[in-house]
């Protein structure tokens, strides 16, 4: 299975956890496995339409899954996505 | 809610201010977390990633750039702990976009730079509910914790 590795500022909200490890064969999955199973994580994930909140940026290996094909993009056994967020402010 | 910082790496923080005004600058903090306390030990100064033209209100740390963050907090063997970044010419207080786009558990640093010298800096971390921020207080070390 592909494994989720949660950034610092969210593991509180998956009780501490710092690696899921979840079924899934693309990436949409994943997350979705991820914010059932730890129900906080979703407000800090996706915004109030379900969408993926702008900051939240996901990685497989060193490349933006937005380089590849987004939510789509398939897995394999043992894959590691990381949710690497981007910072903004004024 | 406290935060150690070295001198020297508030120093630096506030001259990287300075040095990018009239635009805001910023970067990481990479330090120790532990039972609620923090240690800033290192700093990584990025490129504001903003369009020029809206450089002097807004900034962007990219993913990438948070990617590199995180590699070079697991070489040290530490954690990102928070941003630091810049308000030329206004308080170093949060502003309504800096809540919208922040993270919980990140330490916000923000250094007022008046005409290009640096006036303060203060710290925030956002609150669970995403509402607002409560204020993280600096504790500045004059010798840096081995």
């Amino acid at each position: 299975m592909p494994t989720l590795k949660i950034p610092t500022p969210l593991r509180p909200y998956a009780e501490g956890q710092s690696t899921l490890t979840l079924p899934g064969e693309v990436v949409e999955e994943i997350l979705e496995g991820a914010v059932e199973t730890y129900p906080l994580l979703k407000k800090h994930l996706f915004n109030d339409e379900g969408k993926l909140r702008p900051f939240v940026n996901l990685f497989l290996g060193e490349e933006n899954v937005n380089q590849l094909e987004g939510l789509k993009t398939p897995l394999s056994d043992g894959d590691t996505l990381l949710i690497i967020p981007s910072i903004a402010g004024g | 809610m406290k935060i150690n910082i070295p001198a020297d790496l508030l120093d630096q923080i506030q001259a990287h201010g300075e040095n990018t005004y009239p635009y805001e600058g910023a970067g990481l903090m990479l330090g120790q977390e532990e039972n609620d306390k923090r240690t800033v030990e290192s700093l990584l100064f990025l490129e504001n990633a903003r369009e020029k033209d809206i450089q002097h209100n807004r900034y962007l740390i990219t993913a990438e750039d948070m990617l590199l963050g995180e590699k070079e907090a697991a070489r040290l063997s530490s954690s990102i702990l928070g941003i630091f970044h810049s308000h030329p010419d206004l308080p170093n207080n949060p502003s309504e976009y800096d809540r919208e786009f922040a993270i919980p558990w990140y330490s916000y640093l923000i250094t007022s730079v008046n005409n290009a010298k640096a006036a303060g800096s203060r710290c925030w971390r956002l609150e669970d509910d995403r509402e607002s921020f409560s204020e993280e207080i600096i504790q500045i070390n004059s010798n840096r914790q081995k």
